[in-house]
């Protein structure tokens, strides 16, 4: 078994994770892709284990990392952040599998001690994200695409599009949501 | 989308907003809780008798006994909300109403004779807790449903249950000050039923609403 994550990252972690619910932008985006490496191994290692291919490894990863985005209030800050992480990914890999018609899918308790060897994404690999952002409303897929796609900034967006950058802010707030429940109704 | 792309738009929308999860919940637990309690001025209101009622100690046990309910099912539901969580021993806590009125129904066994008995435990009022308790329960469970639905809970079905107890907690209570049987003998038979009931419709809720 892996080592159990080092002290030192899971105050990285904390300190991130508090710094973006505090509006940190730089901090969390440092924090999401770290954590999407963090968790990929654990994930391929779930997969393989079901004898499931690859090639939805990097879906699951996204629908961990929107599920830690729409479910950051659950974090206590006064506890770790990896155990949290980890049963979110867990979670997320059981219900993707099981998707897939794996009928018992096994309980994967070494989650969180496979957070301490991470596996940076291929570079190739495209999730389904990009489909299921056809059920979105067009204003607010535009708004999704324009930042995530285009990379522009909020400001930057807005004022293509004539908004204030509230009325941005709140769109992707709304979008977002929309997409975890898109990729919620997926599954049944 | 790459995954980097996704970080992209996840990171603009960084900043938390909204209540936290503790507050969400007591302000459905209150609105909630403010519903039922209208329902129920206007159809039964507390019984007449309920200012003399309140000095006597089976009166009284009845609410402490309805708190002990409704206080550890809501931290616990509340609880089990994160997904790290598995509160296994923290459960222990719900058998607080029930040694609560296992001592009280032991005492009452010793103190009232036994021809008393069964006509203390059918009491005058059963239907009316049997529809009452999850009637009144509705609003409260509705609202906390609703509020734990931005909670990420490990078991949904046991989520809900434990809402559906907090409900028939407060539920509960309301019908305590209307209910004109305080024998601990009829509240162990009857106030159980119903949030039984409850937590059950409960169970249901969460397994449909509160997977995330």
């Amino acid at each position: 078994m892996a080592p159990a994550p080092s002290d030192a990252r899971e105050e990285a972690w904390a300190a991130a994770m508090r710094a973006a619910l505090a509006g940190d932008q730089a901090a969390y985006r440092r924090l999401l892709a770290d954590i999407g490496r963090a968790v990929r191994p654990g994930i391929r290692a779930a997969f393989f284990r079901a004898r499931l291919g690859d090639g939805d490894i990097e879906d699951v990863v996204q629908e961990t990392l929107l599920a830690i985005h729409l479910k950051r209030q659950t974090w206590d800050p006064g506890q770790r952040l990896s155990p949290w992480v980890a049963a979110i990914a867990r979670h997320k890999a059981i219900d993707a599998m099981r998707r897939r018609g794996v009928r018992r899918a096994e309980p994967i308790e070494d989650f969180e001690a496979s957070l301490a060897a991470p596996e940076a994404a291929d570079p190739h690999a495209r999730s389904d994200v990009a489909r299921l952002m056809e059920s979105l409303a067009p204003r607010a897929r535009d708004i999704v695409r324009s930042i995530s796609l285009e990379e522009q900034s909020i400001s930057a967006t807005a004022t293509r599009l004539g908004m204030s950058e509230v009325a941005v802010r709140v769109a992707l707030h709304r979008a977002l949501k929309a997409l975890g429940r898109a990729w919620k109704a997926t599954q049944s | 989308m790459r995954t980097d792309e996704l970080i992209l738009a996840l990171g603009a929308d960084a900043r938390r907003r909204g209540l936290s999860l503790p507050g969400r919940v007591l302000l459905a637990l209150a609105l909630g809780g403010c519903v039922s309690v209208a329902v129920f001025m206007a159809m039964v209101g507390p019984r007449p008798d309920i200012m003399p009622a309140m000095r006597t100690m089976r009166f009284d046990l009845k609410f402490l006994d309805t708190l002990a309910l409704l206080a550890p099912a809501l931290l616990l539901c509340l609880r089990m909300s994160r997904p790290e969580v598995s509160a296994r021993t923290l459960l222990l806590w719900l058998l607080a109403p029930v040694a609560l009125l296992a001592v009280a129904v032991a005492v009452e066994l010793a103190t009232v004779p036994s021809h008393l008995w069964m006509h203390k435990l059918i009491g005058t009022n059963w239907y009316h807790c049997l529809s009452l308790v999850p009637t009144l329960a509705l609003p409260p469970l509705a609202a906390l449903i609703l509020a734990l639905r931005a909670g990420a809970p490990r078991y949904p079905a046991l989520t809900g249950a434990l809402a559906g107890l907090a409900a028939a907690g407060v539920s509960a209570t309301i019908y305590a000050t209307s209910c004109a049987d305080d024998s601990p003998l009829f509240v162990a038979t009857w106030y159980p039923l119903g949030a039984g009931a409850v937590a059950g419709l409960g169970a249901l809720a969460g397994r449909r609403w509160l997977t995330w």
